[in-house]
């Protein structure tokens, strides 16, 4: 072995598997600013929760009990003088973030599984025949006034005499992947074009600002992301399990709740998180959705500005209890959280 | 696509199916467990599109009791287009420049080149020819419109969502990259920088909005002295159109980076290590290893990562409406916020014709992104 120089010892890597140490000092420093990125943020709002009015008006003090004394007066405020104006948002977030995560999980995971394990053939000329009959019973009842049971009766009975006399005429037909695709491509559609629909229904059947209609729009927005993620997850399941089931004669949904659903509990996990983050954090379909009753805590923590200015102090507490849980949540399953996004982008 | 139950079923078990009402119904409730998923989305996403379409073309007015929509055909677009909305939408124009000539007429070039090589490339066809047209046409139509408002005159809301989408996909896909890169190699503590990376993604962008306007505040921010230090303690940037816009990036970007790198990561983690260390022994540099190795058998996943944050990208509004409420001006508004902001003012006839620009945009820049750009990565891989 010849010997080396200081600068080639500095430079050049000592194994294959190693890295030269100026080039490791280079990779340590890159990626120990970019966790300074990262966390000099959510520090701040930290220690900014804890400031009184006149330490942040001051100028930036940065670390607390030397550049200034905490106070708890900010949470005070926010909990015991505000009380319920927090609480109420805060229970809404919960509450909506799980009842819809949960019911687009199992929804989503019914037909991710029978997308995997069914064949469907829907014929386009069914499709076409159901849309043509609903727009004229519409129609009629608008038009004609009608009554709405009879004309409905009449056509549902159309559209089974149609359906069975001339459906065999038709041959192009909607298969699994058509569904999938046209289930995944929901998610392209902007939200502000579906939700002014959305808002108008609501209005009609008097549901806005309400729980119900919260959790039913978020519901129907994540249920493609579910169906997409789960289908990855089912179909990475082998199949004999579930013939051998069949062959003892349990019924499909049996099948599906004791033998699918628990080998696909990290699947589930995965997704339940995602799908629960994105719930939680939803801003824009709340601003039309909600005003009051059913408001979330994006809402609140945004409402801020528009009613007091901005009061930094009050504003972090918010945040940081709005965030506090989610960073918690991340840190502890960031496997499985990334699980999720790694199935649905590796596999495309 | 897997087998159906009965196709199995009859090559294992030689017994005749049996044809009982309980296994004609199990069979029936098998295939109407995607049932529940289709009407939701029917009732959620499709019956909304249909009826948007609808509210685009009439003119809303609150009335006692309820509300009265009458049809005015295409004016809601022909105001956004051409007439009194034309600033908010497109801008206000500038005439084109020596500089602005010459890139508008280098992308012409480039899509005429791309015309020509598809008609001699022999695999023409007409739904090619179609797909073609429409992405060019828009692309056309776009550059022209960033090139008259961009330098000189004053971008509207589509422009300004062009540049988050465009802009900020590019430094995120980047960034995370670079990240990725570095964190994949053979160092300690990956793990540790892998959670800690992650963390932005999940983090409410409420308050992420919030967040950075405390920090960029100039006077009492935690980088007052840096500012003071340059002279810019009493600079605002929130008065200044680009500046407002560059912070709104900046959280997008703080936001974002995190997905590109985890996914990039776990797919720079998946590669072959034998093609790697044969490329080192015979002492290839690291750009070559980047460009022969890494690029190649990661090049599908970007594709996908990049497709999935462009269709997210266009939907952006939490950032700044609460960052900076669209200001000054109109200067950070996007096409959500402006869909918005024509919402509050009872103007839903020019909401949903601001929405349905967006998803005609948006849909056209995605498909053609996944055509033209999505599937070639995927070819050279195979």
């Amino acid at each position: 072995m010849r010997e080396r120089s200081f600068f080639q010892r500095l430079f050049e890597p000592p194994s294959l598997t190693e890295m030269a140490p100026a080039s490791k000092l280079l990779t340590y420093a890159i990626l120990i600013g970019w966790t300074i990125v990262v966390l000099f943020p959510l520090y701040w709002v930290l220690i900014t929760s804890f400031k009184l009015p006149f330490q942040v008006n001051d100028g930036p003090d940065f670390i607390p009990f030397i550049d200034y004394q905490p106070s708890g007066h900010a949470w005070r405020y926010i909990f015991v003088e505000l009380g319920n104006d927090t609480l109420r948002p805060y229970l809404n977030s919960i509450i909506i973030a799980l009842t819809s995560t949960v019911l687009a999980v199992i929804i989503g995971s019914l037909a991710a599984y029978a997308l995997v394990r069914i064949q469907y053939n829907v014929k386009i000329g069914t499709i076409a025949g159901f849309i043509v009959l609903l727009g004229a019973t519409v129609y009629s009842i608008n038009r004609f006034g009608t009554p709405w049971h009879l004309t409905a009766a009449i056509a549902l009975a159309l559209f089974f005499f149609f359906a069975t006399s001339f459906g065999r005429y038709f041959k192009r037909a909607l298969k699994n992947n058509d569904i999938l695709f046209w289930i995944i491509s929901n998610r392209i559609l902007p939200p502000v074009v579906a939700v002014l629909p959305i808002y108008l229904m609501f209005q009609r059947v008097g549901l806005l600002d309400t729980h119900v209609a919260m959790i039913a729009t978020y519901m129907a927005v994540n249920l493609p992301i579910v169906v997409w993620l789960m289908r990855d997850f089912f179909a990475g399941i082998p199949i004999d399990l579930e013939e051998s089931a069949e062959i003892d004669g349990a019924s499909r949904i049996r099948i599906f709740a004791t033998i699918v659903l628990p080998l696909a509990r990290p699947g589930l996990a995965a997704t339940f998180l995602l799908v629960l983050i994105l719930a939680w954090n939803e801003y824009l379909l709340a601003l039309f959705i909600s005003t009051a009753d059913a408001q979330t805590m994006p809402l609140l923590v945004a409402a801020q500005n528009a009613t007091r200015g901005p009061q930094w102090w009050y504003m972090s507490v918010l945040i940081v209890i709005m965030i506090a849980p989610i960073v918690l949540m991340t840190i502890l399953l960031q496997k499985h959280i990334a699980r999720g996004l790694m199935v649905g982008a590796v596999k495309g | 696509m897997a087998p159906t139950r009965t196709d199995r079923i009859g090559e294992l078990d030689p017994a005749p199916p049996k044809f009982g009402l309980a296994e004609w119904i199990d069979q029936q409730t098998g295939k109407l467990f995607v049932l529940p998923a289709v009407i939701i989305l029917l009732t959620f996403a499709i019956f909304p599109l249909l009826v948007s379409a609808y509210l685009s073309l009439t003119k809303f007015k609150l009335v006692a009791g309820g509300f009265d929509l009458r049809y005015v055909g295409l004016r809601n677009f022909k105001k956004l287009f051409f007439g009194s909305q034309q600033y908010h939408l497109l801008g206000t124009f500038d005439a084109f420049g020596p500089f602005e000539w010459a890139v508008f007429v280098t992308v012409i070039a480039a899509v005429v080149f791309w015309f020509w090589r598809f008609f001699t490339g022999g695999a023409f066809n007409v739904a090619g020819l179609v797909g073609r047209l429409i992405s060019a046409s828009l692309l056309v139509a776009l550059t022209w419109l960033i090139l008259a408002t961009v330098f000189g005159g004053y971008p509207g809301s589509l422009v300004v969502t062009l540049f988050y989408v465009f802009v900020g996909v590019g430094v995120q896909f980047c960034i995370g990259l670079g990240l990725a890169l570095l964190c994949g190699q053979a160092i300690r503590g990956r793990n540790a920088f892998r959670i800690i990376f992650f963390i932005p993604l999940m983090v409410t962008p409420v308050g992420i909005a919030y967040m950075f306007r405390m920090l960029a505040d100039m006077q009492r921010g935690p980088l007052a002295y840096v500012w003071q230090w340059f002279g810019l303690g009493e600079f605002s940037w929130a008065a200044d159109p680009w500046t407002a816009r560059l912070v709104v990036l900046i959280g997008d970007t703080w936001q974002w980076v995190p997905f590109m790198f985890i996914v990039l990561l776990a797919a720079i983690e998946n590669m072959p290590r034998d093609q790697l260390e044969a490329a080192k022994i015979d002492g290839a540099g690291g750009w070559q290893i980047f460009r022969d190795i890494t690029w190649p058998s990661i090049a599908p996943v970007a594709a996908t990562i990049v497709l999935i944050r462009l269709i997210e990208a266009f939907k952006i509004i939490d950032l700044p409406n609460v960052l900076t409420n669209g200001g000054p001006g109109i200067a950070t508004e996007s096409l959500t916020l402006h869909s918005f902001i024509a919402w509050r003012t009872q103007d839903l006839g020019g909401s949903a014709a601001v929405g349905y620009t967006l998803l005609f945009v948006s849909t056209i820049t995605c498909v053609s992104f996944f055509n033209f750009i999505g599937q070639r990565t995927r070819k050279t891989e195979a």
